[in-house]
């Protein structure tokens, strides 16, 4: 028996049936035999899982108890864990140990989980797919011929492979949803500023955020409640957020009067038709459980994705340039002098994807192009956050498809940066006005592969999020 | 949209990149195609409309002026390619 949530592991552990050792022991079996076919770690740490369950164990028998206690979680590759290698999934961090935690693997760690290594990814947070990693070009449990869907690929994998309950995953423009969707699991961006940065290795700084991927909407939200909150290292943590009652807010599944927008402009002719139907039948359940389903416009919608790729790459050119082979990580032997070393290293350290991003980034960042895009997309990206004030005078949530097709097969995509780039078309406008957006499993399609539909709240309204989330998995049976 | 060999290999010199020339092609190509698109949002007008740099608008983040410790220098120096006397040993500047 394979248990999935929270709440079937306490019970194993509450009725003796296991502890969190033997529980983390199977976990790093499950991780160890799924690897080679499924490629989902980057690094399983026996011997820290091991003694941080040893941990849990002690604490629970000394009468503690906790949500996460003893619980075995699995942490993107782009996040610190002390004593772990940090890859981001790229050659130019070959040979880093992390020196400290981030600070959500440390809020992990106090509630006493236990971290059993470090999942595969796209790198450095770039791809839709997991196909941009160095070396472990994650598989979908759901159908290995295919892709996780991306940057999130393992950490989506690794919940849907049943290797652990929890992961944490970031998002800088699907990178949580888009891979919950294509593995059949609840992937959630929290507000931006709600969950700190501090340790997360920086893609673009203004759209990044950590988020939970779990089995349920309950354990997403139990997750999110341990690690969310303000931190002194991170100054874009929003200082006063208190962080609310999310498990309480994930407790209540009565939609009732909660006003629903679908919109317009995000059910194109383009979307495959099973997935428009799962988000129309969603609409449907909602509205039979007494919420109320509008029709609204976000008129900019069609801009995002070109506004998103000049902002995100320009941000990200600038946070990739520490990467230099000076303090840490790969140093190119070939160099004589020290610009050489420079470019030899970031040569031979950086995939296709990450030269390509950093090229465009600088490229609109450069002078004379300057105002042209950045500025320009700086602009768009305000009339975006306007779209989403206006459609949250008139509601509550917004419901639409998380992705405009189910899984691809490996190698569909990858030769064709823009149609990969297409695949974030329902996901980015969320990181653009730093907005909270869930996907949640809604079905699967003629090929049995998963369909995720997702909603999005106004910022900080995570607990009505997270009840219409709740709400709608319920309908959904 | 063309963009130029010159204008490739001016980018990946402010990038600090080298590129082969495979990749100086597929990159002429690739951002071509890619400026393209983006090029769509000049049909948009966006006359006053002030530039958004951050998701959620809040005052700068200050702390009082105090100095503290970051990392400990032997972690630092246990993941450094070279150290010498606490400090990161490179190629020369210039020959």
């Amino acid at each position: 028996m394979n248990p999935s949530t929270l709440k079937e592991l306490h019970l194993e552990i509450a009725e003796g049936r296991h502890s969190s050792r033997s529980l983390t022991q199977a976990a790093l079996e499950r991780a160890r035999t799924s690897n080679s076919e499924l490629q989902i770690m980057n690094h399983i740490d026996e011997s820290a899982a091991l003694a941080q369950a040893d941990k849990a164990d002690r604490r629970r028998a000394a009468g503690e108890q906790g949500p996460l206690l003893g619980i075995p979680v699995v942490i993107k590759d782009n996040m610190n864990v002390e004593g772990m290698p940090t890859s981001c999934s790229s050659a130019i961090l070959d040979g880093y140990i992390s020196p400290y935690d981030a600070t959500v693997v440390e809020r992990l760690k106090a509630a006493g989980a236990v971290i059993l290594g470090k999942a595969s990814m796209d790198e450095f947070a770039m791809g839709s797919s997991n196909e941009n990693a160095n070396r472990m070009k994650t598989r979908n449990p759901r159908d290995p011929e295919r892709v996780p869907g991306g940057s999130s690929g393992g950490s989506a994998a690794a919940v849907a492979a049943g290797i652990a309950p929890l992961a944490l995953g970031s998002d800088t423009g699907g990178s949580i949803r888009q891979p919950a969707a294509f593995c059949g699991t609840v992937g959630m961006k929290p507000t931006y500023g709600t969950v700190s940065r501090y340790g997360l290795v920086a893609f673009a700084s203004s759209l990044d955020q950590i988020g939970p991927l779990a089995n349920s909407v309950t354990d997403a939200a139990e997750l999110l409640q341990a690690i969310a909150g303000p931190c002194q290292q991170d100054s874009t943590s929003l200082r006063d957020y208190q962080v609310p009652d999310l498990l309480g807010a994930a407790g209540n599944i009565d939609v009732r009067g909660l006003r629903v927008g679908l919109p317009r402009e995000y059910l194109v002719d383009g979307l495959a038709p099973e997935i428009r139907r799962q988000v129309n039948h969603s609409a449907d359940l909602l509205r039979q459980a007494g919420a109320e389903v509008v029709d609204i416009s976000l008129p900019h919608t069609e801009y995002a994705i070109a506004a998103y790729y000049i902002i995100a790459t320009a941000e990200a050119s600038a946070n990739l340039a520490r990467f230099d082979g000076v303090r840490y990580g790969r140093r190119a032997e070939d160099a004589t002098d020290l610009a050489a070393m420079y470019t030899n290293t970031r040569a031979q350290g950086f995939g296709p994807e990450v030269k390509r991003r950093i090229m465009l980034g600088t490229y609109v960042l450069s002078s004379g192009y300057y105002d042209a895009y950045y500025r320009k997309a700086q602009r768009v990206r305000r009339l975006i956050a306007q779209d989403f004030q206006s459609a949250f005078e008139q509601t509550d949530l917004l419901l639409m498809p998380t992705t405009p097709a189910t899984a691809f097969r490996q190698g569909e995509k990858i030769d064709d940066p823009l149609a990969m780039y297409l695949q974030d078309v329902f996901t980015i406008a969320a990181n653009l006005a730093g907005l909270p957006a869930i996907s949640l499993p809604a079905g699967v399609d003629q090929h049995g592969l998963p369909i995720g539909v997702q909603l999005y709240a106004n910022a900080l309204q995570e607990p009505t999020l997270l009840r219409g989330a709740a709400g709608l998995e319920a309908l959904l049976g | 949209m063309s963009i130029t060999r010159e204008q490739v290999l001016h980018i990946a010199r402010l990038a600090r990149l080298e590129l082969s020339q495979a990749e100086v092609e597929a990159s002429m190509r690739e951002l071509g195609d890619i400026l393209d698109y983006v090029e769509t949002l000049n049909r948009l007008d966006t006359q006053g409309v002030e530039p958004m740099s951050h998701a959620v608008a809040g005052a700068t983040a200050l702390r009082p002026d105090e100095p503290r410790s970051s990392a400990a220098i032997d972690a630092l120096e246990n993941q450094a390619p070279a150290m010498e006397d606490r400090l990161f040993r490179v190629p020369p500047v210039i020959e």
